[in-house]
């Protein structure tokens, strides 16, 4: 029996890791967003596109020259103040990925960081999966070890 | 697994050389991290105190150190150091006539962690702009060996490390995890050993610096493994031992403070997780412009995060469960409560993993550029000065956050089970704690 409900365990692992999500299908589109790049913050912060989109982020800066580097794609683009530079990507790649700057801007500039998300966070769903298998594991196999009580728990000083 | 019966490390841990020659270059190392937040350039990302001090040793500290060797920074640590010195009057070995020196004992009133707690705190509600700034960061470097010095000359042993060092608080409490643990062989050895200099000192070492008495030794905690006591005995019965990971975690802890240390590490893990690696510039300002009205609701919201949110859902959600205290009178509630929080130890440690897995591997390329220029100064030392930043291994970041999470919510509910056992009530209340704060870390990173 505790054989058997490792395999199914380890078999709902395999699935939670590797099966495909659903996907809306959803014809690709163009999108064009202006991000405005200020000490130490992107406008807007958070951009979500349908995977196969094509997509254009016109940086603007509004104070010193800033950057914008976009993990995951490794692609970036740099502007000056008051200028506007556009990085054009298919985004082809499904999931959450930060953009942060990459030109130093500051004291706060390592933690200018947005959020790109390309159709759904799916690491994030899949995450959720492990942590509920996990959890479920735990009750399935309770191990019982010999425990010590702190001593102020059973005495009165 | 008895580590010191292999003859060459043990040597090697009596030996005052090899400490002191890694002591020398770490008091190095400290004092040039000083020096170049205070005259080199006021940019972080390319000043040595910044980058070496909040991305090289943090990532080294918190990743590597505390989870495989517990308090083996403490060992090494160059801040009580001089301090110490001067209150021994010696470098190497105890002299035959000690030093005159107040050598006060510390305040029983605050013999616990609680000044630790308060002075990590500072530091925590501060850590955008100590993060950051190159000088700040150097004041604070300069001020501890200071205070350091100033408690050792007038209480006895290393107060600043036991009490108030606020590093020192969470490594101690986080060494619970580590696979090492310094124990003596027999105890009845110890219980008719006389004049115990292990603790009081002898020709051959000091007293326990950390006020332990290695006899008495359970936990990690306040074991600073510093290797006095393996130098001092007289009877060769203290031992470095390897030992699966986590296991002081089986003899909780009903402290209060040591407690909130873990509500206060929790807690902290994951504001940083929001503010400074989510995408809330209006967060980023609170927390960096200190002094404002936008800083002081900052403040306000991070203390009411960890003295009142976090503990008050634990408490709640312990309480309603239909098995809550059963058999624990007055005064035992909170001390069953300090108990039960044990299994936020590894979901802590693991959360500060994540967090911390993030920020190294997205700011590590700039350990080589400020290898090569450390002040910022147009220097080009080791040719590496103009080292492009780039974010690494970025494709598996997000596994690798995910692995410590799942791991730190399995041990976190493994220790639950425990200890809800012996408290006699069900673990399902504190298991559900630990997800859900967990849920709400994932989706801070993720």
């Amino acid at each position: 029996m505790r054989s058997f409900l490792s395999f199914l365990l380890v078999m709902a692992g395999l699935v939670v890791a590797f099966a495909p999500l659903p996907v809306r299908s959803v014809p690709p589109q163009a999108w064009t967003f202006r991000v405005e790049a200020r000490q130490f913050a992107y406008s807007p912060s958070e951009i979500r596109v349908n995977p196969g989109d094509t997509v254009t982020l016109q940086l603007v800066s509004t104070d010193v020259v800033h950057g914008l580097y976009l993990d995951g794609y490794d692609i970036s683009v740099e502007t000056d103040p008051g200028q506007t530079a556009a990085l054009t990507f298919i985004a082809d790649k499904s999931g959450s990925f930060r953009f942060r700057c990459n030109v130093t801007c500051g004291a706060m500039h390592p933690f200018m960081i947005g959020k790109l998300t390309v159709g759904s966070n799916e690491w994030l769903f899949r995450s959720i999966g492990f942590f509920l298998l996990a959890t479920l594991a735990l009750f399935l196999f309770p191990r019982s070890i010999p425990f010590t009580v702190h001593r102020s728990l059973i005495t009165d000083d | 697994m008895e580590l010191t019966r292999l003859p060459f490390l043990k040597s090697a841990l009596r030996s005052r050389y090899p400490q002191l020659a890694i002591l020398i270059v770490m008091l190095a190392g400290y004092v040039f991290a000083i020096l170049a937040g205070l005259l080199g350039t006021p940019v972080g990302s390319r000043n040595f105190s910044i980058v070496f001090v909040w991305i090289a040793w943090w990532a080294i500290l918190i990743l590597i150190a505390v989870p495989f060797f517990g308090r083996g920074w403490c060992a090494v640590c160059p801040i009580p150091l001089s301090g110490e010195w001067l209150q021994r009057g010696a470098v190497l070995n105890p002299l035959d006539k000690k030093p005159k020196r107040l050598n006060l004992r510390w305040p029983n009133l605050f013999r616990n962690i609680w000044l630790q707690n308060v002075s990590f705190l500072l530091l925590a509600l501060f850590s955008s702009v100590l993060l950051t700034t190159p000088n700040v960061t150097a004041t604070v470097l300069a001020a501890m060996p200071f205070a350091a010095i100033g408690l050792s000359l007038v209480f006895e042993r290393r107060a600043f490390c036991r009490y108030l060092c606020p590093v020192g608080g969470f490594i101690g409490l986080y060494s619970q995890t580590a696979p090492i643990e310094l124990r003596v062989k027999e105890r009845q050895v110890c219980a008719t050993c006389k004049g115990k200099p292990c603790y009081n000192g002898s020709a051959d070492g000091y007293g326990c610096p950390w006020n332990v008495f290695p006899g008495g030794l359970t936990r990690n905690t306040y074991c600073g493994l510093c290797m006095e006591c393996l130098r001092a005995c007289p009877r060769d019965n203290i031992a470095i031992n390897l030992r699966p990971f986590f296991a002081d975690l089986t003899k909780p802890s009903a402290r209060l403070d040591e407690a909130f240390k873990a509500f206060i590490m929790l807690g902290s893990a994951m504001i940083y997780a929001g503010v400074l690696l989510g995408p809330w510039g209006a967060l980023k300002d609170a927390a960096y412009n200190v002094g404002t009205g936008a800083w002081f609701a900052y403040a306000a919201v991070f203390l009411a995060i960890i003295f009142i949110l976090l503990p008050g859902l634990f408490s709640l959600m312990v309480a309603l469960s239909p098995t809550a205290l059963p058999k624990l009178g007055k005064g035992r509630g909170m001390r069953a409560l300090a108990a039960l929080s044990t299994p936020l130890i590894p979901l802590g440690l693991m959360f500060w993993v994540a967090f911390s897995l993030s920020f190294v591997l997205t700011n590590a390329s700039y350990i080589l550029a400020s290898l090569s220029d450390p002040l910022g100064l147009g220097w080009n030392l080791f040719g590496t000065a103009n080292v492009a930043w780039q974010p690494m291994l970025t494709s598996i970041l997000a596994p690798a956050q995910t692995l410590a999470l799942v791991s730190g919510l399995v041990w976190a509910a493994r220790t639950a089970q425990k200890a809800a056992g012996e408290v006699r009530v069900s673990a399902i209340p504190v298991v559900g704690f630990c997800f859900i704060v967990t849920l709400i870390m994932l989706w801070l990173l993720l």
